[in-house]
C-alpha cells in the first residue's frame, strides 16, 4: 500500500501561480489518496485562484496512457503556466517529464505501507521518503535519481555527466540542475538552510 | 591554529594531503612529515578513508600529527556516519585540539574495497557544513544545547573547477559558502585557463581558494584520471609531454615541473595551494622551490 497525504493547503496555495490546471490520479487502488479531501480544497483553490481545469483520471504513471488522456486536454495544458499534480511521486515525475518546460508541482508526500505497491514501477521514481522534494528540483525526484540520494545539490563524483557508482546512470543533480535551468528556476538552488532528510517519517525508507 | 587566521593574514596557505596507512603504524608518515613537509606547508590533510577504502581513522592521525607538533586538517566524509556520530566525532575533535576541517560528502562505498557495505550519505558536504556551524553556535543539529564553551572550527570544503559542469559545481559552492564553509581546496587542477576562468566567477563568494595539484606521475595515471576521476582532465599537450623524455618522467621531474609550472600560472588567481602528492611527499620541496615558492614558519 502507498498513502499519499497532501502537502499542507498554505504549501498548495503557494504553488499555484497563474493560469493553473489541476491533475488527480485515481488509478491504484492500493494507493490510500485522500480523495474528498482534495476535493474539498480543489473547489476552495477553484474559488481563490485562476484554476482553468480540473482533470481526474487515472494511471498517469504509464506515460502512454498519460498522452492519451491529456490529449482532449491539450489546449488548456498548453496556455497553463503551472500544473498542480496529485498523485503518488511517481506520476508527477511523469507528469513533470511529458510537459519539460512547464512548472509541474507536487501536492502530496507518498510513504509506504506493506503490501502490494500498485502498478507503478516503484523502485524506479519515487521512494517514498513521505516529504516530497520535487517542487524544489523541476519534477526529478533526487531520491531516487541520485545514487546517494543527496538532497543539496551533487556530490562532485560525476564525469561527463555520468555517476560515479553506475556509469550508465545520469547524475541526478545534473538533471536537476539543467531542468531548474530551463525552467528559470535555478533560485530553486539557493536555499538559505540546508535540508536534511526525516527518517523519522512514518514508513519512510 | 586555525587555518582561516592564516588567511586572513594575507598568507599564500600552503597544505599537503596525506593518507593513514591500512594498520596503527605511522613512523613512515610522521618522518616524511618531518622530513619534507614540516617547514614547507603550514597544514597536513589526513584523508578519511580516501577512496572508500579502509585505513586508520583520520582524527586519531591528526591528533598523532599535532603531538608530533604538525598542524592536522581532520577530513570528514558522510560515507560511513549519521548525524549521531558525525557531531560526535566533530566533538571529539574539539577535544583533540583538532582545529581545522575540510567536509566532504565522500566517495560511494562501492569504490572501495568494502563494496558490501552500507552507504550512509544521512549527511552531505553541505548539511555537515551547517551541522557544525550550529554546534559553533552552541546547538547539534536537532537543535539541543551543547554544554560548556562550544567548538570553533575552520570549515573547509571542496570544488572543481575543471569539472565538465562548472556551473553545478559553483551552484553548490554557493550552498557550501551560505552554510558556512570558510576556505576550499579544489580538485587537481591541469588547466590554468579554466581555473583563471572559474576564480573569476568564484570570487563573488569572498572565500578564499586554494589551488589543487596533484602531481602528475606518468602517462598511465594521467589517462586513468582522465577516464575515471570527477572533475580532473590531463589535457593532451600535458600527456605528450610526459611522453616526450620517458627517463625524466620516470624519475619523477616532468611531474615535478608540471607542478610549479601550474603553480606560477595560477598563483595569482589563488590564495594558496593544496598538494595531493599521492605517496610522493618527498617531491613536494622540490616542486615549491621551483615555484618560487620558499620555506615557512611552521605553525600550530
Amino acid at each position: 500500500m502507498l498513502i499519499t497525504q497532501l502537502k499542507s493547503q498554505e504549501a498548495i496555495e503557494a504553488l499555484a501561480q497563474g493560469k493553473t490546471v489541476i491533475i488527480n490520479c485515481h488509478g491504484c487502488k492500493e494507493v490510500y489518496f485522500a480523495e474528498h479531501e482534495a476535493d474539498a480544497f480543489q473547489k476552495e483553490l477553484s474559488a481563490n485562484k485562476e484554476v482553468t481545469q480540473i482533470i481526474t483520471t487515472d494511471y498517469i504513471c504509464n506515460p502512454d496512457n498519460l498522452k492519451l488522456q491529456l490529449k482532449k486536454h491539450t489546449d488548456v495544458i498548453n496556455a497553463a503556466d503551472t500544473i498542480l499534480v496529485f498523485s503518488c511521486g511517481v506520476g508527477i515525475q511523469t507528469v513533470a517529464a511529458l510537459f519539460e518546460g512547464k512548472k509541474v508541482y507536487s501536492c502530496c508526500d507518498t510513504y509506504p505501507l506493506p503490501g502490494f505497491q500498485g502498478v507503478t514501477p516503484l523502485n524506479v521514481d519515487c521512494g517514498q521518503c513521505g516529504e516530497c522534494y520535487l517542487n524544489g528540483t523541476g519534477g526529478i525526484c533526487p531520491i531516487t535519481a541520485c545514487s546517494k540520494s543527496l538532497i543539496n545539490g551533487q556530490c562532485g563524483g560525476a564525469k561527463e555527466g555520468k555517476c560515479e557508482v553506475d556509469k550508465n546512470m545520469e547524475c541526478g543533480w545534473e538533471r536537476i540542475y539543467r531542468k531548474l535551468e530551463k525552467l528559470d528556476k535555478l533560485d530553486n538552488m539557493k536555499y538559505d538552510a540546508p535540508k536534511v532528510r526525516n527518517y523519522n517519517n512514518p514508513n519512510a525508507e | 591554529m586555525r587555518i582561516t587566521e592564516l588567511f586572513e593574514r594575507g598568507e599564500f596557505v600552503l597544505t599537503a594531503e596525506v593518507g593513514p596507512p591500512k594498520g596503527v603504524e605511522l613512523d613512515h608518515l610522521i618522518k616524511d612529515a618531518h622530513e619534507y613537509l614540516k617547514t614547507r606547508v603550514h597544514a597536513l590533510n589526513v584523508t578519511d578513508n580516501q577512496s572508500s577504502v579502509m585505513r586508520t581513522g583520520s582524527l586519531a592521525t591528526c591528533r598523532v600529527l599535532k603531538d608530533e607538533g604538525l598542524l592536522p586538517i581532520f577530513q570528514v566524509t558522510c560515507r560511513d556516519r549519521n548525524r549521531i556520530a558525525l557531531q560526535s566525532d566533530i566533538l571529539s575533535a574539539a577535544l583533540l585540539g583538532i582545529e581545522n576541517l575540510l567536509l566532504l560528502t565522500g566517495d560511494y562505498t562501492t569504490l572501495g574495497d568494502h563494496p558490501q557495505a552500507k552507504p550512509v550519505f544521512d549527511l552531505d558536504s553541505v548539511s555537515l557544513i551547517h551541522a557544525v556551524k550550529r554546534l559553533e553556535e552552541g546547538f547539534d543539529i536537532a537543535g539541543n544545547a551543547v554544554d560548556g564553551a562550544p567548538p570553533k572550527f575552520a570549515k573547509g570544503a571542496v570544488v572543481s573547477p575543471c569539472s565538465d559542469s562548472v556551473d553545478v559545481q559553483l551552484a553548490k559552492m554557493e550552498a557550501k559558502v551560505k552554510a558556512g564553509c570558510e576556505y576550499f581546496q579544489t580538485q587537481g587542477v591541469y588547466e590554468p585557463e579554466k581555473f583563471i576562468k572559474f576564480m573569476e566567477q568564484a570570487k563573488q563568494f569572498g572565500v578564499p581558494v586554494q589551488l589543487g595539484l596533484i602531481i602528475p606521475k606518468n602517462v598511465g595515471m594521467c589517462r586513468y584520471m582522465n577516464a575515471n576521476v570527477a572533475g580532473v582532465h590531463v589535457p593532451d599537450e600535458m600527456i605528450a609531454e610526459l611522453q616526450a623524455d620517458k627517463e625524466k618522467t620516470k624519475a619523477g621531474d616532468t611531474g615535478v615541473e608540471i607542478c610549479a609550472r601550474l603553480i606560477r600560472e595560477c598563483k595569482d588567481y589563488a590564495q594558496g595551494v593544496h598538494i595531493m602528492s599521492l605517496g610522493w611527499e618527498n617531491r613536494i620541496p622540490e616542486i615549491l622551490d621551483l615555484a618560487g615558492i620558499a620555506p615557512i614558519t611552521p605553525v600550530v
